[in-house]
């Protein structure tokens, strides 16, 4: 009876053993990866707008507050998107003629809202409250990055679950004083969590990290 | 007594012979063609009735509010106890040195991984949004959330994975002595190729055989625990909530017992007609039937013992709410059905007492028939009447089970078959080398090795 696997067999056999563990520990770090990855989340990417609005301009340019545009994030839950009546306080005189403004002065006219792309969009189970994290000492950029450097509006955070949960578990390593949510050039201080432990205790936050503080 | 275990006038070569002639040799029949088609058919039907129930939702099914787990979880723990007579005809037979399971224990193995198969089917597709099942898994997820491991169907997750791991595992270690002399027997150069993949170099040197049987020994000591807690873990899904009929401590012994009960009957409900299709009265002899009936008794009784201490402790406690269980299953909507389940598990195999039932191979079959209807009823009765009238009576309802809760359960019989046939037709269904093993040409005479 001849053989029935070539002397090759033996290569083939260990390799595939031993590359089985490989390929498998490998296919979970990549399914990990790939789930966190801005292709998965959408951050980083800039996102078309019906009009190319840039914060950069209107932020790190102008100095204009962010709460001059964004009015209820001190009383909402909702940020809220400025009405075209915002952008006409300064726009029927600065730049009344410029092309890129058109939309602006169309929905002006005829009272159509502008079809703003939603950048920071939650699933609908989620409940997020803008005005308790400004209250409790949360900036702007901790979430949503350097806004006054985006040209067009990008998401800088995954948004995802373990990244709220994380700062619900230690708040003191992301907080800041009251008087600073809104500066956009604030830097956290070196002894960042002996000040954030401080204010923790200042502000009475509590790390909630039950369902329902989100899920209702 | 090995005498009986096995023919006389054997010997190893007309052992091996003859269990891999079905593989190898012998014409595939025309009914096996039959029947496997027939399953073929019913598996279509579950595949059908699942994707259905992925479509539409599990509303398609009878299940309501006060009855929110019926034929699935009923099915579920048929399944998962009928496995178990498989690992304990392979492991705790084995520990206890019982040489006749020999000729059994690979098919009753398959047995549990083809019941296995289908019973794990039932909680991964009774979750209204089964896509989402991985979430029961522990790993590392970008919601930074992990299962809840004080819920019993969690640990249903891992007792029924592990479960399945380690009897497919035993299984193939089993299988690959026998895996080598099917590469060496095999007429066609496909088949030695995939049995000699499968065989994964077996030589049998005495180094082999050593290891081998360390390995197998350890298997079967670690399996033997886990058959136990295996069921265990799908008993306190029921014995862990409040509910009067499901919150009784004896459930875990009581499951148990019940599952190599039910366990057991499948085996003789399966073995009795394979062994008269394939001629192996030589190796699958009367002595065989009769320990399994005798198992069958015992755990049988076990489990009436369970239904008195259920009715006792019932009335013993003096608390409304039990007291009404037994007087509900007794004469609420569904009293007939307990007192089938009463006839089929209590008093039917009572007969089996007597020798002239267990060596009679047709009684045996209608007995392990009617033990499986009863061991079906036994869960569906303990799921369902305890879930439609409990604690308040504005939340009494009744369920009836639709055509899909149907389509399913009798598509998972279906795959079932299916894969026994497939098993028979393409592996040795009675493990070989330990036939040869019992031969009276393996014993070592102790007069002669002194000489």
């Amino acid at each position: 009876m001849s053989q029935i696997f070539h002397r090759s067999a033996n290569t083939i056999a260990r390799v595939s053993i031993f590359g089985a563990v490989f390929f498998i520990a490998g296919l979970l770090l990549v399914f990990g990866e790939v789930s966190r990855s801005p292709w998965m989340t959408e951050a980083h990417v800039a996102r078309e707008q019906p009009i190319q609005f840039s914060h950069e301009r209107h932020v790190a340019g102008n100095g204009i507050d962010c709460r001059y545009c964004h009015t209820s994030v001190e009383e909402s839950s909702f940020a809220g998107i400025p009405p075209t009546k915002t952008c006409m306080n300064c726009h029927s005189q600065i730049f009344a003629n410029s092309p890129y403004l058109e939309p602006v002065r169309d929905s002006f006219r005829t009272g159509r809202s502008i079809q703003w792309t939603r950048v920071h969009d939650l699933p609908d189970f989620v409940y997020f409250n803008h005005s308790i994290h400004v209250h409790k000492g949360i900036g702007c950029t901790t979430c949503h990055g350097q806004v006054d450097r985006m040209p067009l509006m990008w998401q800088e955070s995954s948004l995802q679950m373990e990244w709220c949960i994380d700062c619900h578990r230690n708040p003191e390593r992301y907080v800041r004083p009251r008087d600073a949510v809104f500066r956009v050039d604030y830097v956290p201080p070196a002894n960042q969590v002996e000040i954030g432990t401080q204010l923790v205790a200042d502000y009475q936050i509590q790390k909630l990290t039950s369902c329902s503080t989100c899920h209702r | 007594m090995d005498e009986e275990v096995i023919a006389p006038g054997h010997t190893f070569s007309t052992v091996t012979d003859k269990i891999s002639a079905i593989v190898l040799t012998r014409k595939t029949s025309l009914g096996w063609y039959a029947g496997f088609g027939f399953s073929f058919l019913l598996t279509l039907m579950l595949f059908a009735s699942v994707s259905y129930l992925f479509v539409k939702g599990i509303g398609i099914w009878g299940n309501n509010i006060p009855v929110g787990w019926a034929f699935e979880i009923t099915n579920f723990v048929w399944w998962i106890g009928i496995g178990h007579a498989g690992t304990l005809i392979s492991a705790i037979l084995l520990l206890l040195k019982q040489t006749w399971r020999t000729s059994i224990n690979r098919f009753a193995e398959a047995m549990t991984l083809f019941a296995v198969a289908c019973a794990g089917l039932f909680p991964a597709i009774h979750t209204g949004r089964p896509w989402l099942d991985y979430w029961l898994l522990p790993y590392p997820n970008t919601m930074g959330v992990w299962p809840q491991f004080r819920s019993p169907i969690m640990w249903d997750v891992f007792a029924v994975s592990t479960y399945a791991t380690v009897s497919a595992l035993f299984w193939y270690i089993g299988l690959i002595p026998d895996l080598a002399t099917l590469r060496d027997r095999s007429q066609s150069k496909t088949g030695s190729v995939l049995y000699g993949m499968l065989a994964m170099g077996w030589r049998g040197s005495a180094h082999h055989w050593h290891r081998y049987e360390t390995a197998y020994l350890l298997l079967a000591g670690i399996a033997t625990p886990l058959v136990v807690s295996v069921h265990t873990v799908v008993s306190l899904d029921f014995s862990i909530a409040i509910l009067p009929g499901w919150h009784a401590t004896i459930f875990p012994p009581y499951f148990v017992a019940g599952a190599i009960y039910s366990g057991f009957a499948m085996v003789l409900t399966l073995a009795i007609p394979i062994r008269a299709v394939y001629g192996l009265e030589d190796f699958i002899t009367m002595r065989h039937l009769q320990n399994m009936a005798k198992v069958m008794l015992v755990t049988g009784l076990i489990v009436v013992y369970g239904y008195m201490i259920e009715a006792f402790m019932a009335w013993y406690s003096a608390d409304k709410f039990e007291v009404f269980v037994p007087y509900n299953r007794m004469t609420g909507p569904y009293a007939p059905f307990y007192w089938l389940l009463l006839f089929c598990n209590a008093v039917v195999p009572q007969t089996l007492w007597f020798k002239r039932i267990r060596n009679s191979t047709i009684a045996l079959f209608i007995i392990a028939i009617i033990v499986n209807i009863g061991m079906w009823l036994e869960r569906f009765i303990i799921v369902v009447t305890s879930l439609h009238r409990d604690f308040m009576p504005s939340a009494w309802g009744r369920y009836a089970p639709t055509f899909w809760d149907w389509s399913t359960y009798v598509g998972t019989i279906g795959l079932f078959v299916a894969l026994l046939f497939l098993f028979v037709r393409f592996l040795p269904m009675i493990s070989i080398f330990e036939m040869r093993t019992i031969l009276p040409e393996a014993k070592v005479d102790e007069d002669l090795r002194v000489i």
